[in-house]
């Protein structure tokens, strides 16, 4: 089973890209699961999203996971929130941030000697959409690293999940997903 | 005419979704709500469907869950197919119009998102609601996911409307770990939902003027206790074969199969958990582990919670060691519910297994494989040593000291 944690923050999106992702990889007969941890969120509020994927029917229902990817899609979060917690030695992070991989893992020792991958979802999102809404170029960076769909593939299953928005709107997401795939490093 | 929704053959739905999706197909008369976490999307779904142009019937919004559910009366009593949804604290204002609901014989279906009852005030799913609701009246139905929140929806219309039930039904599924998850749902067409239900068949409907009826009469000591003995009749009498007829038919339409009880590996188990909602998933996977290490371990989970299915759960658990019952609801001085249905059905019959109580998940806490696997093994002990070797009562998953009792 492959299991995705996703760090946010309320609004970015993170539900929706992890319902998003579901509803891609469901389409090619996987079975698989999107959740959030809610509580009286805010808007703002750090928050953590969650994936699983598996070949067979998905009976666990516990929170708890040991993650196969992390995906921090907010850039403060990196520092300020347990990214690494029930971390395996195989565990890859996907970090948004504007820094370079080294000043980030300077800054944050707990990050050394990981599979670490930086994308800075957050000024892909302004350029493309013209919100800081991270989600979608976060998913580009993880088909990229994970190898799970190829770009053409994964933007034309995102187009009939986005089907109910302008088209202006689905084209803006298609560009994020393809300059996120392009730049993850 | 409403329009028709086209769906993939999967998709992607939370429970609340997919109990939304239900209640849209069931083509309902009159939806009278008041959204409340976790349940609102139910609710606020269905407001999106209505707006769209995908129903026809009437969708009030009211100024509580008191009147929400006395609107869902009031239209099922003049004669039309009703539904509403709720979760805590607005279920428990509800209480009051449940058993208003279920005494005039309105069949209602109410989509329950369990969340725990405050104080303290907590938004996350436990089972203190479904349990407040266990003596109303009403028929009990519950989901362990987000396929069942939708299948049983559906199926809840067709059993409560039977003219041998015509009784109120619920379904619970649990908030947020269910209505939040979204996950893979094979969803019947509209056309095909909507024929397995049928069309609404009016009983003594007010709107027929021709033919005047009351409800809600006042009754003292002369006629009460009959009009209670009749209800209890029917729900001990008549709901366990119209139901299983209700789970056949969808069996033969759909392959996915239902029973009163749900049991898990119990051909040969000598030990097995009782528990309720999306706890069953999380142990039949455990139970599985647990088989590879040598323990026997099944699972037993009522499907229907109210009217109780004694015969069933005696038969599940006729050839167990040891059981543990989980309940995910505060007992507040007693053993808890499951416990003491279980231990009263088993009482009737031939086996004597040890059977202990874990209290569990109070307020959303996580119930991991962890804990389910050390009460495997706990109940691997009991049936070994042919006694009790932990206190009856035990809490699982709580901060600080262990806590138990007698």
């Amino acid at each position: 089973m492959l299991e995705i944690r996703w760090h946010s923050r309320a609004g970015q999106g993170a539900v929706t890209g992890a319902k998003g992702l579901a509803d891609v990889v469901a389409r090619t007969g996987k079975y698989v699961q999107a959740f959030a941890f809610y509580g009286s969120a805010k808007r703002g509020a750090p928050m953590t999203a969650y994936n699983r994927v598996d070949e067979e029917e998905i009976l666990i229902h516990e929170k708890f996971m040991r993650p196969d990817y992390v995906l921090v899609i907010d850039p403060a979060l990196v520092f300020v929130a347990d990214v690494t917690a029930h971390e395996k030695d195989s565990t890859k992070y996907i970090i948004t941030t504007h820094l370079s991989k080294e000043e980030l893992i300077e800054s944050q020792p707990k990050l050394k000697g990981k599979e670490v991958y930086i994308v800075d979802c957050m000024q892909i999102s302004l350029d493309t959409i013209g919100r800081a809404i991270p989600n979608t170029p976060m998913l580009g960076a993880l088909m990229k690293v994970s190898g799970m769909f190829d770009l053409e593939y994964f933007q034309n299953a995102m187009k009939s999940v986005l089907s109910k928005f302008p088209q202006k709107i689905i084209d803006a997401n298609m560009a994020a997903i393809e300059r996120a795939y392009n730049s993850v490093k | 005419m409403a329009e028709k929704m086209q769906l993939n053959e999967v998709e992607v739905w939370d429970g609340n979704m997919s109990a939304s999706q239900a209640l849209r197909q069931a083509q309902i008369d009159v939806v009278a709500a008041y959204p409340i976490t976790p349940s609102t999307p139910v609710v606020e779904n269905y407001g999106n469907f209505l707006a769209n142009g995908y129903i026809d019937g009437e969708f009030i919004m009211v100024e509580s869950e008191h009147a929400a559910m006395s609107g869902c009366v009031g239209a099922a009593a003049a004669g039309g197919r009703v539904a509403t949804a709720t979760s805590s604290q607005g279920f428990a204002l509800m209480v009051e119009v449940l058993y208003q609901a279920s005494g005039m014989r309105l069949p209602i279906v109410l989509a329950v998102v369990n969340r725990a009852l405050a104080a303290p005030l907590n938004v996350n799913g436990d089972h203190s609601d479904m349990y407040l609701g266990r003596d109303s009246g009403w028929v009990q139905l519950d989901a362990f996911n987000s396929q069942q929140a939708y299948d049983l929806t559906l199926m809840a219309f067709r059993i409560g409307e039977d003219y041998n039930v015509r009784l109120p039904v619920m379904v619970h599924q649990d908030g947020f770990i269910t209505s939040h998850t979204a996950q893979n749902v094979n969803p019947l067409s509209d056309d095909e939902a909507y024929e397995f239900i049928g069309d609404y068949k009016k009983v003594n409907p007010m709107l027929d003027l021709a033919k005047p009826v009351t409800y809600g009469v006042q009754t003292e000591e002369d006629w009460h206790f009959e009009h209670k003995a009749r209800q209890h009749h029917d729900l001990m009498t008549k709901i366990f074969g119209v139901t299983q007829d209700v789970f056949d038919a969808f069996e033969e339409k759909t392959g996915r199969k239902y029973n009163l009880v749900e049991e898990y590996f119990m051909d040969d188990a000598e030990v097995a958990i009782v528990a309720l909602g999306s706890t069953v998933e999380t142990a039949e996977m455990v139970a599985r582990k647990m088989r590879e290490e040598g323990i026997k371990a099944g699972i037993v989970a009522p499907r229907m919670i109210r009217p109780w299915p004694h015969e069933q759960i005696k038969k599940a658990l006729s050839k167990v060691k040891a059981i543990a019952c989980l309940d995910r609801s505060s007992p507040n001085g007693a053993l808890g519910m499951l416990y003491n249905e279980v231990t009263a059905s088993l009482y009737q019959g031939d086996n004597r297994p040890i059977i202990s109580n874990y209290i569990y998940g109070l307020g959303g806490r996580d119930f991991t494989i962890e804990h389910i696997t050390d009460i495997f093994k706990e109940l691997d002990a009991n049936a070994k040593e042919g006694k009790l070797t932990t206190p009856l009562q035990q809490f699982i998953g709580l901060r600080g000291p262990k806590l138990s009792f007698y």
